[in-house]
């Protein structure tokens, strides 16, 4: 017997702590990021550190400036939303409200096939397909660009806001529909007037959770953007990510040189950035409750 | 306009958006089947790289990624399950169960190549595990640990209440309910979830970059603080890397790859459908 309460006592501590370890993890990833980054800022003031011009690492003396990354991961960001958020939003309206069942479970499938492949074959098939077609179609010296590059996030994007928007769009009550249509409104005008008010903020989370995640891919980004570390002025040109940066350089750098650092300054500065993109999106998955 | 007409227009147009988003992906699948399956053969398979990985096999990449991912299941099943045990079975609805429930939200959206830093500094770094099986499991472990603990808290809380009363009521202790009346029944969805997070950790190259994975290694690893090839970063090199591969080597890694993560959620699929069907309450 008392043995047993021994073993129980044991194993209630244990799924108690087991139950805080998310906290503890985010914790230690901040902290170990912020250990090693730390190091960069006895050098670099933090305001060179992000509106400097100029990544050149290992150029003597070297700079670390990251601007020129931060509107990289803008570029392709932007250029990602503007694709895949009407074009995941209209497929999610579909999936949900007009697709007959059996299709309908045809496009989950492959939704969730699409969230199942690796990015590092999508950005080998980009690298193939996409990237000559770019080159070819505009008349450029390469295909590798933040176009391309957008492209193929939009696509990466896809399954998180397709899937988080239609559980969004299926989460409305279904009287709000029947309501609109028996006053008479068309199919069209009940979603448009009725059922996106009503799984806005759903939608919005969907929105927010595809951002974050385009913001931190990288593999793929990596091998279709080209890389190179300047101030873009189109969406036609090569740049360079934060994620493709640090991915790109670490293997190369000593441990504990402001090299080293300052791709820890970079993953400190995504991991905030992320952690904002979540939180918002998380405040708005609340709200609808 | 014509309310009539608008929604037909509207309702085409979002069709051709549903199938602008669909079609690539069976298009992709299709082109790596088509160009990668000519590679497929015995020797390809179990054979090591030859000519500077120009020829040859890719064995030490796929034992690699088995490797990788067993570690990570290893540490990140017990843990996400127990804490998804703490979730439904004890937290109650406090400030510290909200901060738990947005840290699991941020896990999730933590971008790869940071646990990839995250990884380096503390297991490969700090811990003194150098580059090697046991810090890119336990990074890779970490990354999936959200989906694990997402898909247990579920898979628990989809288990009737009337079974946590009955056993409670016939005198059986918090945990011996867990482990009696509330685990076996909730244990095809955990299962579900794990496989999941395999598929995930399978393909995930970013978070081994910098822990463990080798650009080319010529024996296989002899213990758990070695080094491996793993299947991902093995399709990076040959297709960024290395000048003058041929290209059903790079599409035959990718097909691997590809059909050793579809697999694995085909699994989670058909244990989550079965599950479904079976269930009696």
């Amino acid at each position: 017997m008392r043995l047993r309460q021994l073993k129980e006592f044991l194993i209630e501590n244990l799924i108690l702590i087991s139950g805080i370890i998310s906290i503890i993890i985010v914790a230690l990833i901040f902290l170990f990021l912020l250990k090693e980054a730390i190091g960069l800022f006895k050098t670099v003031s933090l305001w060179k550190f992000i509106s400097g011009k100029n990544w050149y690492p290992i150029s003597d003396p070297p700079r670390f400036g990251i601007l020129s990354l931060i509107l990289g991961t803008i570029f392709v960001t932007l250029g990602a939303s503007i694709i895949s958020i009407p074009l995941g939003i209209a497929s999610a309206i579909y999936i949900a409200e007009v697709a007959p069942k059996s299709f309908k479970e045809i496009l989950k499938a492959g939704i969730e096939l699409l969230a199942a492949i690796p990015s590092v074959v999508l950005g080998f098939i980009g690298m193939n397909t996409l990237v000559p077609l770019v080159k070819k179609t505009f008349d450029l010296p390469t295909g590798l660009t933040a176009f391309s590059g957008s492209i193929m996030l939009a696509f990466m994007a896809m399954p998180t806001i397709v899937s988080i928007a239609e559980d969004a769009l299926t989460a409305v009550p279904k009287q709000y529909k029947e309501g609109a249509i028996a006053l008479g409104a068309t199919h069209w005008q009940a979603i448009r007037r009725v059922i996106l008010p009503a799984g806005l903020s759903g939608i919005v989370a969907a929105i927010m959770l595809g951002i974050g995640r385009v913001i931190g891919e990288t593999m793929a980004v990596m091998m279709i953007t080209g890389n190179a570390a300047v101030i873009p002025h189109t969406l036609l040109q090569p740049v360079r990510t934060l994620t493709a940066t640090i991915a790109a350089e670490m293997g190369e750098t000593v441990v504990g040189s402001n090299h080293y650092f300052a791709l820890f300054g970079i993953g400190l500065t995504l991991f905030i950035i992320t952690f904002l993109v979540n939180l918002v999106a998380d405040i708005a998955l609340h709200r609808k409750r | 306009m014509n309310p009539r007409l608008s929604h037909k227009i509207f309702f085409f147009l979002i069709f051709l958006a549903t199938i602008l988003v669909i079609l690539p992906v069976g298009l992709i699948i299709a082109i790596i089947i088509k160009k990668g399956a000519p590679a497929l053969n015995w020797e390809f398979l179990t054979g090591f790289p030859r000519q500077g990985m120009r020829a040859g096999g890719i064995f030490p990449a796929i034992l690699g990624t088995l490797y990788l991912v067993s570690g990570a299941i290893f540490f990140s099943l017990p843990v996400g399950v127990l804490s998804a045990i703490y979730l439904v079975e004890y937290s109650r609805d406090n400030f510290l169960t909200r901060l738990i429930k947005l840290a699991i939200v941020n896990l999730a959206g933590v971008p790869s190549v940071v646990y990839g830093l995250f990884g380096l500094s503390l297991f490969v770094i700090f811990f003194k595990f150098g580059s090697s099986i046991l810090a890119g499991s336990l990074t890779l472990g970490i990354m999936i640990l959200p989906v694990i603990i997402t898909a247990a808290k579920e898979a628990l809380e989809s288990v009737p209440h009337s079974f946590r009363e009955v056993s409670l009521s016939l005198g059986a202790s918090k945990w011996q309910m867990i482990r009696k009346a509330i685990l076996p029944y909730a244990l095809p969805g955990i299962l579900t979830g794990a496989i999941l997070g395999l598929g995930r950790a399978a393909g995930e190259t970013a978070p081994i970059l910098f822990t463990v994975a080798a650009f080319y290694l010529p024996r296989l690893p002899r213990s758990i603080f070695d080094q491996v090839m793993a299947l991902p970063y093995h399709l990076y090199v040959l297709s960024t890397q290395v000048p003058n591969v041929k290209q059903s080597l790079t599409y035959g890694t990718a097909l691997v790859l590809l059909v050793l993560v579809l697999i694995m959620n085909l699994f989670a699929i058909i244990i989550r459908s079965r599950f479904r069907r079976k269930k009696r309450w």
